[in-house]
């Protein structure tokens, strides 16, 4: 969580300077759902994520090196610098990606467990999205078939209550999501998403129900973002004491606090921790400036499978 | 699980023999469910029911509910699932029912589908055919008869596929469910009853190349799908006055087959596109300026379109004919092209000016 | 002070390659010296200089290809001191100096009176490319735009600015805009009736080249309307375009119409249907240029011209034919009274006597001598007579002898052989290729008695002679064996008539028959 976090903040310094360009969104504050519900995954497990995807690339264990050449838009970056920082893919991690339409995702993380479903190959898939894209058309429709062929899907809402600047309450008529997620015939259930135990005790019922084949699950993960949409939200819909208010429960200082008062954290090694990261993020920044730019003439590779590929 | 394409042992494959276009489609999905058991059918009515146009009809009964899978009526979810299994291994095939549904899921199409192996750095293929029916002329009304296939073909990472023959319609799915990329499948609505005989063994269709259907020396008829037997008629018709006019069948509408197109103009010196899509930005467009591009100095007449009018198309028979391309208006086009005398009126909605205001 | 540019010596050339210059900086010219050597598709060219004064700068070092009307050396003219300082003072103007980047439009429209647009130095696709791509990288361009810059060395590779010196500002614009043309452009514009203001220039800088004026339309002639394979065809089939009746959409040109002129012209039949115009394409593959450029692809270039020359020649003028066989008695007995006791390098032979009789007689028949132009006759200024000379590897030159007729036989004989061993070894000049009023043409060597030639356009008669014969022949009731040569005349019918031209081949053999007074 704190290389989550640490990684972000060294990200909002690399963009003020404008080495780092495009939308960014920061996942600060919500650190919790991305690490807590990777606990619950397998390496066989498959994760489609969103726009707001840092946590989850680097929860699930893409290196830090890689999500920083991406976002300096190089050859070395998780997608070739093609990507950048809403478009972080490892197929390899079996992370499918940010998708930035918003509720893109979910259909396609319906596909990845549909495939599983019917070749028997008992995985989850873990489809992450906000409370703005519980509005989206894809939601729905993806949640009825998931739930009508009881596909082993893992539908993490992170509800951090603002889709973009919109107020969960101005756009949702019932704001009780997981309860109108149970409606559609899934297992559904409210967690404390600043709460990184919370959350992996939650992710792990869910993927246990999923693989006994008890069909898709919902969590609605109640979070929130300590910074603004992204680097181009002024962030005027907010008001300053909710934000502070949330900032009590910060989940990586919270984690810290439990884990220096069960001994677990000297103060010690949390600066040792600090150091190693640090140490780890410079050396990402470094990779990344060092790494060589995709040639122009590659432009238009990938837009097509290579000539001759056919399916294995 | 390896695929494998050697086609079916069927006894009653070996000589011609009499089909039509909808069972030929359902005989190539026949094959290719039963030589690659990653392939399932997904879409709405296509077990049950047998598919809106009848062409999946009896398939249900034999591979089953699972890959014969019935979908609810919610075009993002299952194409996008199709997406996410073709992803995860699986060789789906997705009906949309129409083109005109598939604007539903025009996002998972677009910003998925087309974009993930570029997006992922080539990590992620799309293995993925979507087939859909297209087009207009039985009366269907302003949101029933798109031919939408020149925007899809407007998209990178796509390959759009216009089956427009019986041996196409048979063969044409092997090959686009070999390609490792998504495939779009516009079969006409008005193709569905055309009959004849299936040639025996022909092999899978190369989907690079545009076909010459009949050849000709004086204008090149350029055209796909359901307009290819009206492009015929017409060169029958345009042969009886003397004029020789070549065929040309595009079959695949991204990436277009440059050379074929060219060649044909280059022997031709002449030619007309036909499209059933709306003229303004049409494919037809695409390929008149690409022939202008790599052709001009072959050219002995400005190239001709034959399009749809501008208009959503109108319920009513007389309107609705008068708004697509027909015979007598590809006709005239080609006589306009050789330099002919074209009988007014001929054509006269191909004439009409484009404007913002309806005419 | 003004440019000696690349020369156009032919309407097929776009550029050449200086290859030697005669003169140095410093050096005193006069008008019509030859300062250089030219090497085009055709030939190695000596080229003169328009302008008397004193050579400045040499611009182009000797093997360079550069494009026609690339300044390649600076005159220095004979003017005053401060008109010199007072031109280089606006060259160095402000709107001189600006860049492209630089100048906005509206400014362009306050651009000093007289600097038409596309004369400026500010003309996007006029500049040259090194030039285009600073103005492309938004790089400040670190010279000002000039017209030349004195302090080019003669080594440094050359850039064409393309601008042409300010006028001074109470020149009439079309004297301004005539500054783009070199004075054997404006003289060819001159003959042709063109108005060089409606010409556009594509030399550099928009210079009217020679190649301009010699592909200009005659004036108000509408751009033929023709498709674009039309077009290729008519250009491969050697069809002039605006000689055919349209039969496509609003009159276009079409295929279809190139083959039915071609057909016309090789004396074949209407075609019956399209499959026959395919066929017809067959016939004609497409002459593949040569991507070389050595000798066969000149030879080619020349085909190409003759082809096209000629043709328009055949299909523009309504040619009569006359022939008349002259007794050559007298003047044979003359000429062996002449070249008694001369050395045989200095013999006179016939064919300087029959190019005399032929310049006089054109000189006494004026109507045969000058152009058939905008529907009506100019006479030539004098008699200048080309005189076509075959060359070896095939191909024809027409170089020019200026006032034949003032000649004495001697003089023109040794001007011929110079010409005809110049021609040969492609080493004429611009002026030597240009300006003839009537040409003749003598096949005598080639062993046949009778030549009916083509006239070469704009001229309207083309006159013709064949080998010096001895044949059985009556003279004063008298049967006797005489050399005998077969005088033809081709003539414009447009221009003359068939008692002009009898009167012209009647000069020709009264001529004849007094040799000593040729």
């Amino acid at each position: 969580m704190l290389r989550v976090r640490r990684f972000e903040e060294r990200c909002v310094e690399l963009y003020s300077a404008a080495r780092i360009r495009g939308f960014m969104h920061l996942y600060i504050g919500e650190e919790a759902v991305a690490v807590g519900v990777n606990e619950a995954l397998t390496d066989a497990d498959a994760v489609v994520s969103t726009y707001r995807e840092h946590g989850h690339a680097l929860a699930r264990g893409v290196p830090a090196e890689a999500i920083m050449a991406e976002m300096f838009g190089k050859v070395t970056g998780c997608s070739r610098g093609r990507g950048g920082s809403m478009h972080l893919f490892d197929a390899g991690r079996r992370f499918y990606g940010g998708n930035a339409i918003v509720g893109g995702g979910i259909p396609l993380a319906a596909g990845l467990a549909l495939a599983d479903r019917m070749t028997g190959r008992n995985r989850v898939t873990c489809c992450f999205f906000g409370d703005g894209a519980f509005a989206e058309g894809e939601f729905h429709e993806t949640a009825n078939l998931a739930a009508l062929w009881e596909l082993p899907l893992l539908l993490v809402c992170e509800n951090n209550l603002y889709a973009m600047g919109t107020a969960l309450a101005r756009h949702q008529a019932q704001t009780d999501l997981a309860l109108r997620a149970a409606g559609y015939g899934m297992v559904s259930w409210a967690v404390d998403g600043m709460d990184v135990f919370a959350v992996e005790d939650a992710a792990r019922r869910a993927a246990e129900g999923i693989r006994a084949g008890t069909g898709p699950h919902f969590l609605e993960m109640h979070t929130y973002r300590f910074r603004a949409h992204s680097m181009y939200d002024p962030d005027r819909y907010r008001d300053k004491a909710e934000i502070e208010h949330w900032k009590e429960r910060d989940p990586v200082e919270g984690l810290a606090r439990r884990l220096r008062d069960a001994k677990e954290l000297s103060d010690k090694a949390r600066t040792a921790l600090e150091d190693r990261l640090s140490a780890e993020i410079d050396g990402a920044v470094e990779a990344a400036e060092q790494a060589p730019d995709e040639p122009v003439e590659d432009l238009l590779k990938y837009v097509t499978s290579p000539v001759g590929v056919s399916r294995p | 699980m390896t695929a494998t394409h050697t086609r079916t042992t069927d006894p009653a494959a070996s000589s011609d023999r009499k089909t039509t276009y909808r069972e030929a489609m359902r005989e190539a999905l026949r094959e290719a469910l039963r030589t690659d058991e990653r392939v399932f059918l997904m879409g709405e009515d296509v077990g049950r029911y047998g598919g809106c146009f009848g062409v999946s009809l009896g398939l249900l009964e034999e591979f089953g509910p699972e890959r014969i899978r019935d979908a609810p009526l919610s075009e993002s979810a299952f194409v996008g699932a199709g997406i996410g299994a073709a992803l995860a291994g699986m060789r789906p095939i997705v009906e949309i029912m129409t083109v005109n549904f598939s604007l539903l899921a025009l996002d998972q199409i677009l910003n998925n589908a087309a974009t993930l192996l570029h997006m992922s750095g080539g990590q992620l293929p799309v293995p993925i055919v979507i087939r859909m029916t297209t087009g207009a002329g039985r009366q269907l009304a302003a949101q029933h008869s798109h031919s939408l296939e020149g925007w899809y073909a407007h998209i990178p990472g796509l390959r759009v596929l216009a089956p427009a023959t019986l041996t196409d319609a048979r063969y044409m799915l092997a090959p686009a469910l070999a390609d490792p990329d998504p495939v779009l499948i516009f079969e006409h609505g008005s193709l569905y009853n055309v009959s004849g005989d299936l040639p025996a063994d022909t092999g899978p269709v190369d989907i690079d190349h545009a076909a010459v259907r009949r050849p000709g020396t004086d204008v090149s008829l350029i055209t796909y799908g359901g307009s290819l037997p009206k492009a015929l008629a017409a060169a029958d018709d345009l042969a009886n006055d003397g004029i020789s006019a070549e065929v040309v069948d595009l079959r695949t509408l991204r990436p277009l087959d440059d050379t074929t197109i060219g060649d044909s103009v280059a022997r031709t010196h002449r030619a007309v596109v036909i499209d059933e899509g709306w003229r303004t930005g049409s494919l037809a467009a695409e390929i008149s300026a690409r022939v202008t591009e790599q052709h001009f100095y072959d050219l002995d007449a400005p190239v001709g379109r034959v399009c749809s009018a501008e208009v959503p198309m109108p319920y009513a028979r007389r309107l609705e004919e008068a708004a697509l391309p027909q015979v007598d208006g590809i006709v005239a086009a080609a006589r306009r092209a050789v330099g002919g005398p074209v009988p007014t009126g001929a054509d006269a909605a191909e004439r009409q000016a484009v404007t913002g205001r309806a005419g | 002070m003004t440019e000696f540019t690349m020369p156009s010596l032919g309407a097929d050339m776009d550029e050449g390659v200086l290859q030697e210059w005669l003169v140095g900086p410093g050096d005193r010219v006069r008008k019509g010296d030859v300062v250089a050597v030219v090497e085009t598709d055709k030939a190695a060219i000596e080229v003169e200089c328009f302008e008397s004064g004193t050579v400045g700068q040499l611009l182009v070092p000797p093997g360079t290809r550069v494009p026609v009307g690339t300044p390649l050396a600076v005159i220095q003219g004979e003017g005053a001191p401060e008109e010199q300082a007072r031109i280089a003072a606006e060259q160095g103007s402000p709107l001189a100096a600006e860049t492209v980047a630089e100048v906005p439009h509206r400014e362009r429209a306050r651009a000093p009176k007289g600097a038409k647009s596309e004369q400026e130095p500010l003309a996007h696709d006029e500049r040259p490319r090194s030039r285009r791509k600073a103005v492309r990288e938004r790089k400040p361009v670190q010279e000002p735009v000039r017209t030349k810059s004195p302090k080019k060395s003669a080594g440094q590779p050359v850039r064409a600015t393309g601008s042409l010196t300010h006028p001074p500002p109470q020149m009439s614009p079309e004297a301004e805009s005539a500054l783009g043309a070199g004075p054997l452009v404006r003289h060819l514009a001159a003959l042709r009736g063109l108005d060089l203001t409606t010409l556009h220039g594509t030399g550099p800088g928009g210079r009217i080249t020679r190649a301009d004026v010699e592909h200009a339309q005659p004036p108000l002639a509408p751009r033929v309307r023709a498709t674009p394979y039309a077009r290729r065809l008519a250009r491969d089939l050697g069809v002039d375009l605006a000689a055919l009746r349209g039969t496509g959409d609003g009159g276009a040109v079409r295929a279809a119409d190139v083959h039915t002129a071609v057909r016309a012209r090789d004396g074949r039949h209407e075609p019956g249907g399209p499959a026959e115009r395919r066929r017809d394409d067959e016939q004609h593959p497409h002459i593949a240029v040569p991507t070389d450029s050595g000798a066969e692809q000149r030879k080619d270039t020349m085909r190409r011209a003759i082809a096209d020359l000629m043709s328009r020649s055949k299909r523009e003028i309504p040619h009569y034919y006359l022939s008349t066989t002259i007794d050559l008695t007298a003047a044979g007995d003359w000429l062996r009274r002449i070249n008694r006791g001369r050395p045989p390098a200095d013999r006179l032979v016939p064919a300087a006597l029959l190019l005399k009789a032929a310049a006089v007689a054109a000189q006494q028949v004026p109507t045969l001598n000058g152009y058939w132009q905008n529907d009506g006759f100019v006479p030539g200024p004098a008699v200048n007579l080309g005189v076509a000379v075959s060359l070896r590897q095939g191909g024809l030159l027409a170089p020019v002898i200026h006032g034949a007729d003032t000649l004495p036989p001697d003089a023109l004989m040794t001007i011929l052989k110079d010409l005809v061993e110049r021609a040969r070894r492609g080493k004429l000049r611009g002026s030597e290729m240009t300006g003839a009023t009537l040409t003749v043409t003598n096949l005598g060597d080639q062993g046949v008695e009778t030549v009916f030639g083509v006239i070469h356009p704009p001229q309207v008669a083309l006159v013709g002679f064949g080998a010096v014969v001895e044949r059985p022949w009556a003279a004063n009731g008298m049967l006797g064996v005489r050399p005998l040569v077969t005088a033809t005349l081709a003539a414009d019918h447009r221009a003359t008539d068939g008692a002009v031209g009898a009167r012209y081949l009647t000069a020709v053999d009264r001529l004849l028959q007094k040799p000593e007074e040729l």
